[in-house]
């Protein structure tokens, strides 16, 4: 099937053009320069507002960059949840109403189920596997049998890996995005210059914890006589990042053992980061693993992610209603079993 | 009561604290949290969490990306995190003052960035004298805050005194 997919249940507004479920014709982000040069430099961001305002462009500019129109598009996928109803609803109502005028099939997806099938998009990936989820707001472990069947094994009892990351680059005077820039200065410290809590390393259970981390950082830079620099600052950012990568791998590395999974996805915005590939990299061969990621476009958030369940879903006739509503909290778990 | 300074020596006694407030809590109140990075803003809002009666296995996360998280207690607690907001009119389009004038607790993290007081009841504000240890000030803003205060005060000695039990 061609599906149109929308997206806008966090920061960006997105949609794209895909075609059963695997070959992505246009993946358009409404924060990407060139279409957001056009209104002004104004950077689509959290407000429902600024949805409202990207949401056709991006839509016209996903079926432009593909070569089609809506006269070829077959069915529409979009997000439902979780994320802010206002943000969500634009995206969701915008699907609804081409539905409706178009007479297409809709697919309401989970945000999250989008992000950790992007990799199918680009690859050919057995189920059963495991899915780390690390972005800004997620840091999930998920054992995934299926479109449609997932368990959550662990989650981050306070803040996000991708959080973490953003908050310690601010207090760092490193600035915007601080995923990147601490990655980046990583590469040149020493990881061990410094020692950082590793916590939840050697509890039990698949539960992430990184606020810890993030204290220490804090205390560390409020002790020093004075501001870290140079390579103080490219040993700080590696200490730091090897802190974050040694508990995000080791618990991913355990609970594959545990679930006896071979097969492991890195999906969401921290999936970019080089340290975090080069230990799964490390790792991978070690145990005899075989570790994906997602190309650094369907990390973030996108539509094109979206195509994989939906085309999915909708060629196995389970279409959303045309009165689907969306949902700010939404456990992946609950995903095909039709509760919510 | 208008102000309460209380001495908490580790995360679990933070988040005890937020647990006296919780409890404590009426429908229908704003209560502000305010302190640095790192200070505990997350962990006491976890005891506020489940001192209103959030399901003790629920994570309760920083909503810093999401911006708001709810949670279902004896009434909603509507988790709110302005970090990454600037300008008070963000607060407009997240439709805040639904939540604020509903039935729920509405908690926010970093409200002093939006340059200009939100309306509230109680002013929770949390710095870090060590490294576990912290300084927890209330501040009550309205006679509904001040009362809400006292009963924080309460609840909490109530709930040291049987921990020393």
């Amino acid at each position: 099937m061609l599906l149109l997919c929308i997206e806008s249940s966090c920061d960006e507004t997105a949609a794209a053009v895909v075609r059963d479920g695997r070959e992505v014709l246009s993946n358009i982000i409404a924060s990407q320069v060139d279409v957001h040069a056009r209104f002004g430099g104004v950077v689509p961001e959290i407000a429902s507002r600024k949805h409202v305002e990207a949401i056709s462009l991006v839509v016209r500019e996903a079926l432009t960059a593909a070569g089609t129109s809506l006269d070829q598009i077959e069915g529409i996928g979009v997000t439902r949840g979780p994320g802010l109803i206002g943000a969500l609803l634009v995206g969701l109502s915008t699907a609804r109403a081409l539905a409706w005028a178009r007479q297409l099939p809709l697919a309401a997806i989970h945000h999250m189920e989008g992000h950790i099938l992007a990799p199918l998009l680009e690859t050919e990936l057995e189920f059963p596997f495991l899915a780390l989820a690390v972005s800004g707001g997620h840091t999930h472990l998920y054992r995934v049998d299926g479109i449609g069947q997932y368990t959550t094994l662990g989650q981050t009892r306070d803040d996000a890996s991708g959080e973490a990351y953003d908050k310690v680059a601010k207090l760092l005077g490193l600035g915007y995005p601080g995923g990147a820039k601490i990655d980046q200065l990583a590469a040149e410290g020493d990881p061990t210059a410094i020692s950082f809590p590793r916590p939840m390393l050697h509890k039990p259970g698949f539960e992430f914890s990184f606020s810890g981390i993030k204290s220490a950082v804090n205390r560390y830079v409020e002790q020093q006589s004075e501001p870290v620099t140079g390579t103080h600052l490219a040993d700080l950012a590696a200490s730091f990042q090897a802190a974050v990568v040694d508990v995000l791998t080791a618990k991913t590395v355990a609970a594959a053992k545990a679930e006896g999974l071979s097969r492991i996805v890195v999906a969401g915005g921290v999936a970019c980061n080089r340290g975090l590939r080069e230990r799964f990299a490390q790792l991978a061969e070690k145990h005899a693993l075989q570790v994906v990621f997602p190309s650094p476009s369907l990390c973030g958030d996108n539509a094109a992610m979206l195509g994989v369940p939906a085309d999915y879903y909708l060629s196995s006739g389970q279409a959303s209603g045309g009165d689907v509503n969306a949902v700010a909290s939404w456990p992946l778990d609950t995903v095909g079993s039709g509760a919510l | 009561m208008q102000q309460w300074r209380v001495a908490t020596r580790a995360e679990e006694e933070t988040r005890l604290l937020g647990r006296s407030l919780g409890k404590a809590a009426p429908a229908g109140m704003v209560v502000l949290l305010n302190g640095p990075l790192g200070a505990g803003k997350t962990c006491f809002a976890q005891g506020v969490a489940y001192g209103l009666g959030v399901a003790e296995q629920t994570p309760v996360t920083s909503p810093t990306y999401a911006l708001m998280n709810i949670h279902q207690g004896r009434v909603p607690l509507y988790h709110f995190d302005l970090y990454r907001l600037s300008r008070v009119d963000d607060l407009e389009d997240l439709g805040y003052d639904e939540y604020a004038e509903g039935q729920g607790l509405t908690l926010v993290e970093w409200a002093d960035r939006m340059g200009e007081p939100l309306g509230s009841s109680l002013v929770v504000t949390i710095s870090s004298s060590g490294e576990n240890d912290r300084q927890i000030e209330f501040t009550a803003v309205d006679p509904a805050g001040r009362q809400l205060l006292s009963e924080v005060k309460s609840t909490w000695e109530a709930a040291r005194s049987a921990e020393n039990l």
